[in-house]
């Protein structure tokens, strides 16, 4: 858990007040706050690190990085369960 | 895949390791500090594929590791409290405490919930303003930034039901600490990389000057691995001892400063126990005075709790270096992941889990000169030729 993942913008918008975005890793989708990295947007790629972007990547920079922690068995966070902003949400 | 190949390459591997063997007149000690980074060395053997003169060791990088059994048991006497909804990384549920796991807590009917992101903690805590929602905020510098915006969201919205167990570990001190030892053999660091992602790395430059270290910021993908241990090699061979950046695609000097800022403003150093290696002063952050309404330690009043660790149990010394997991009479044996007796075996990111996983722990990989922690000294200073291993 030391180790960010890369993951693909595909969404961004506001929650509470926090800029938010959905990232897609391989074949997941998960929230990320945008907070740190606001000039990021859809389409860049980030690192995140327990639900937060901490830098820009290039695609390739993210590709092989995310195929060594997948490789590595390091992706195991993305599988925490989705906490709902509403109960029974979703 | 189209771009995997790039940092794997066997040829550039090779050439890296030729440079290195070239560059190399005589036996160093070189330390990765990152738990992430051992778990790569360990898998694609890069320890066992350098130049015999070239020794990695092992650091304390693995925050699930280093957190002390004191705050496992004081996040365990919280979870057990009826109002509390105990959340958590999911690393952290099957480390043991001194009486259990926080899943066995779970199994006993504790509200134990594995969270993604600390903000999580906000809409639980918005969904149950009658429970008591806890983080247990550990981690180094990289969930730092995290765990501050849950503290400063809870108390900007008011939330008093949000609070945090914080355990946090800061690398800085803890390098600094292995070099004062006087059994410290590490000459040279593989710094953090994506800890200084977040805090850049100024902070490493007084501790290279100090201790006269080389300290290369380096990545975890095998290439970067090496580019970075030839880049202290060569500052070594030439008495230098500079912070080097060898990341540079990821990190500049000054890391986030917008995550810096917010961890600053939320935390403040104090002392910390690390598991394995004891008290090290100004090791860890707290949360500051103008945020205690939601500090968990405070709210819940869990006094100081009494711990023992087995006595067999190495971990202190592998943790600084001193040692490395074949040394241990318990590895493998009476101590396994499933069974972990001490702060190295109970996260993957651990050097002896690291170790055990990639079967280090069997005989035929056993004994090799490349990890035994020394030299013979009929090996000479070369070592066998590169690629003879």
């Amino acid at each position: 858990m030391c180790l960010a993942i890369p993951g693909k913008i595909v969404g961004a918008y506001e929650r509470h007040g926090l800029p938010m975005a959905r990232v897609q890793f391989g074949g997941l989708t998960r929230e990320a706050c945008l907070s740190y990295v606001p000039q990021a947007g859809v389409g860049d790629y980030v690192l995140v690190h327990v639900g937060f972007a901490l830098s820009r990547v290039d695609e390739a920079e993210a590709e092989r990085t995310y195929r060594l922690l997948q490789e590595m068995d390091q992706l195991g966070e993305l599988e925490a369960p989705v906490v709902r902003e509403r109960e029974g949400e979703g | 895949m189209k771009y995997l190949d790039e940092y794997r390459d066997p040829r550039l591997a090779a050439t890296l390791l030729e440079a290195i063997g070239r560059a190399q007149t005589r036996p160093w000690v070189i330390m990765e500090v990152c738990g992430g980074q051992t778990h790569s060395i360990v898998k694609h053997g890069l320890d066992q594929l350098l130049p015999a003169g070239i020794e990695l060791v092992h650091g304390p990088g693995c925050p699930v590791c280093v957190t002390s059994l004191e705050m496992m048991d004081k996040a365990h006497a919280i979870a057990r409290r009826p109002e509390v909804i105990f959340c958590s990384f999911g690393d952290m549920l099957r480390v043991p405490g001194s009486g259990g796991d926080l899943f066995g807590l779970r199994a006993q009917g504790a509200d134990v919930r594995i969270v993604y992101s600390p903000l999580d903690c906000l809409a639980l805590a918005r969904q149950h303003p009658e429970r008591e929602v806890v983080f247990f905020a550990i981690g180094f510098e990289t969930t730092a930034p995290a765990n501050a915006m849950l503290v400063e969201r809870a108390q900007r919205e008011g939330l008093g039901n949000v609070s945090v167990l914080v355990s946090h570990v800061l690398v800085p001190p803890a390098m600094a600490n292995i070099l004062q030892s006087p059994a410290n053999r590490v000459q040279a660091f593989l710094g953090p990389g994506h800890v200084c992602a977040v805090m850049g790395y100024r902070e490493y430059e007084p501790i290279a000057a100090r201790f006269r270290v080389p300290i290369v910021i380096a990545g975890f993908e095998p290439l970067d691995l090496l580019e970075a241990t030839l880049r202290a090699v060569r500052q070594l061979e030439a008495g230098q001892a500079q912070v080097d950046n060898a990341y540079a695609r990821i990190l500049g000097r000054e890391g986030n400063p917008a995550a810096r800022a917010l961890v600053q403003r939320v935390f403040e150093t104090c002392d910390r126990k690390w598991r394995g290696v004891g008290e090290i002063a100004q090791s860890g952050y707290r949360l500051r005075g103008e945020y205690r309404a939601h500090d968990a330690e405070r709210k819940f009043e869990v006094a100081a709790i009494a711990t023992r660790e087995p006595e067999v149990c190495i971990s202190g010394q592998i943790l600084t270096g001193i040692q490395k997991p074949q040394d241990c009479p318990a590895f493998g044996g009476a101590c396994t992941p499933l069974h972990p007796l001490g702060a190295t075996m109970v996260s993957a990111e651990g050097a002896c889990a690291a170790y055990y996983a990639y079967g280090r722990h069997l005989p035929a990989a056993a004994g090799r000169p490349a990890e035994s922690g020394g030299r013979s000294a009929d090996e000479g200073p070369w070592g066998p030729p590169v690629g003879a291993r």
